[in-house]
């Protein structure tokens, strides 16, 4: 009897972990824009080596992105944000770890685009906010592609920019995301 | 029994939730193949003061360098300090990948173009290889014209020609502190061949400690292992030692050293420094770097130019 018990609690326990219905990628890809509004130049990047997974059951949602990973057009804005900005020596990862809170209006069983919200934490340079993304989820047959556009600010997350170059990189930074996960 | 599991069944499901995120990051963990994490700036330019360090340009970087060694400081008032004697090299180099850079130059002493070309061999990762290491090389042709010489001798073009081999050999030890090692061989085409030797064997060493996240300070000295004693048109020679300060800002890196050098080619600030730091003949100098992306990273390709 104890020992039937123990194993209905254990398959409760483990269940979900199981038999969920996973999405995943590692090439998903985050750019964002930090260009002053007056810039002569623009200060942005693109990452395409972003690791993406979501659990289609309880709308869990994980993003692993690798700092140094980012490309600049311009190899000096490239080694100044890491040296400078990010720190990525420190902090090599941003990561994001939350759910998508309305999963009710998300059908991962039938092809269609849903708009969809994701709460919960988003780690940069070491700090981490609470934040809520609203981005659309788009299912076709076994892949899934996730897009958002959110802003974050750059002194929420202690990343300084010196007066030298305020004319350049802004104060805030448009994130653009772009995922497209197959079934795992 | 069961009095005890139920409560641990009712935690089991309530962290659950929490759990799973961090569970996702798991997975996210263990499927990826531990990526070789690459040191990067090591030094923040291509030169720790005059001689090279191991850094590149990236590739399709061309950098526009001018590089400036005044006077010596000692001349006092009557040459306002050195300021209005100075010698210059004008420099472009190139990053023709990311691990090979070429450059070429001219310096206003003794009016010598020179070119070289810097490659990385090894590359210093965070769990792997320790050091960074490239390999260097060089050569100079003096511009000047022929000095008086003997009649019956004669004045080669190959005369005026030298070169320089270097394995520069860099650790950054932290965030804060890289040094490096630089064993040098310049061969002269022209020497007093009855006591010298064509090749100058040298060791140089140098480094810089981070002092903010802009500003580092560096010092750089070469010491001669062969023809120590070799003069330069008759006037005798040091080792060189340099000490700088580099300050960073948006688009450029400015150096400023006090150096016993005038010379910038490696025959010239190895083989023929001619001031002693130990006399107070001292130099003021800079170098300006200007960086031009000429070729895009691939991601950007396809958008206009930026320049």
């Amino acid at each position: 009897m104890n020992r039937k018990l123990l194993l209905i609690a254990l398959m409760l326990v483990s269940a979900p972990a199981v038999f969920a219905q996973k999405y995943m990628t590692r090439t998903a890809r985050i750019s964002f824009n930090a260009t002053a509004p007056k810039s002569p130049e623009n200060i942005e990047a693109i990452n395409n080596e972003v690791a993406n997974i979501v659990d289609a059951k309880s709308g869990d949602i994980v993003f692993q992105v690798p700092v140094k990973s980012f490309k600049f057009q311009r190899a000096l804005m490239q080694e100044h944000f890491n040296e400078n900005y990010m720190e990525s020596d420190k902090f090599p990862r941003s990561e994001f770890k939350g759910k998508i809170s309305n999963m009710s209006d998300v059908n991962f069983a039938k092809d269609g685009t849903y708009n969809a919200t994701a709460t919960g934490r988003l780690t940069i340079h070491g700090v981490t906010k609470e934040v809520n993304v609203p981005g659309t989820v788009t299912v076709k047959g076994s892949s899934a592609k996730l897009k958002a556009k959110f802003v974050v600010k750059l002194s929420d997350y202690n990343v300084s920019v010196p007066s030298v170059v305020a004319d350049k990189v802004g104060k805030e930074a448009t994130i653009m995301l772009d995922s497209d996960l197959a079934q795992k | 029994m069961t009095k005890f599991l139920l409560p641990l069944l009712f935690t089991g499901i309530t962290t659950m939730a929490h759990a799973q995120a961090d569970s996702l990051m798991d997975m996210l963990n263990e499927g990826s193949k531990p990526a070789k994490e690459y040191t990067t700036s090591t030094f923040k330019a291509t030169r720790i003061i005059t001689g090279s360090s191991v850094e590149n340009l990236a590739m399709g970087v061309l950098d526009f360098r001018i590089q400036h060694r005044f006077g010596r400081i000692s001349e006092g008032t009557e040459n306002f300090f050195g300021i209005d004697n100075a010698t210059t090299r004008i420099g472009l180099d190139y990053g023709i990948t990311n691990w090979l850079m070429v450059g070429i130059g001219h310096n206003t002493l003794r009016k010598v173009n020179d070119g070289f070309l810097k490659a990385r061999l090894l590359r210093q990762q965070k769990n792997g290889m320790p050091i960074t290491a490239s390999y260097y090389a060089g050569m100079g042709i003096v511009g000047e014209k022929a000095p008086a010489i003997p009649a019956g001798t004669e004045y080669f073009f190959s005369n005026r020609m030298s070169y320089v081999h270097q394995l520069l050999v860099a650790r950054k030890f932290s965030d804060r502190l890289s040094l490096q090692l630089m064993p040098t061989l310049v061969h002269s085409n022209l020497v007093d061949s009855s006591k010298y030797s064509n090749n100058t064997f040298a060791v140089g060493a140098g480094g810089r400690i981070k002092v903010s996240k802009r500003i580092a300070i560096t010092a750089e000295y070469y010491h001669r292992l062969t023809n120590e004693d070799m003069p330069t048109n008759g006037v005798k020679t040091f080792n060189s030692l340099s000490v700088g300060i580099d300050i960073e800002t948006g688009g450029h890196v400015f150096q400023m050293m006090f150096t016993n050098s005038a010379g910038m080619t490696e025959k010239a600030f190895i083989t023929q420094t001619t001031d002693s730091w130990s006399k107070g003949e001292l130099h003021f100098g800079f170098n300006i770097s200007r960086v031009f992306t000429v070729v895009k990273p691939r991601e950007f390709k396809g958008e206009s130019k930026s320049w």
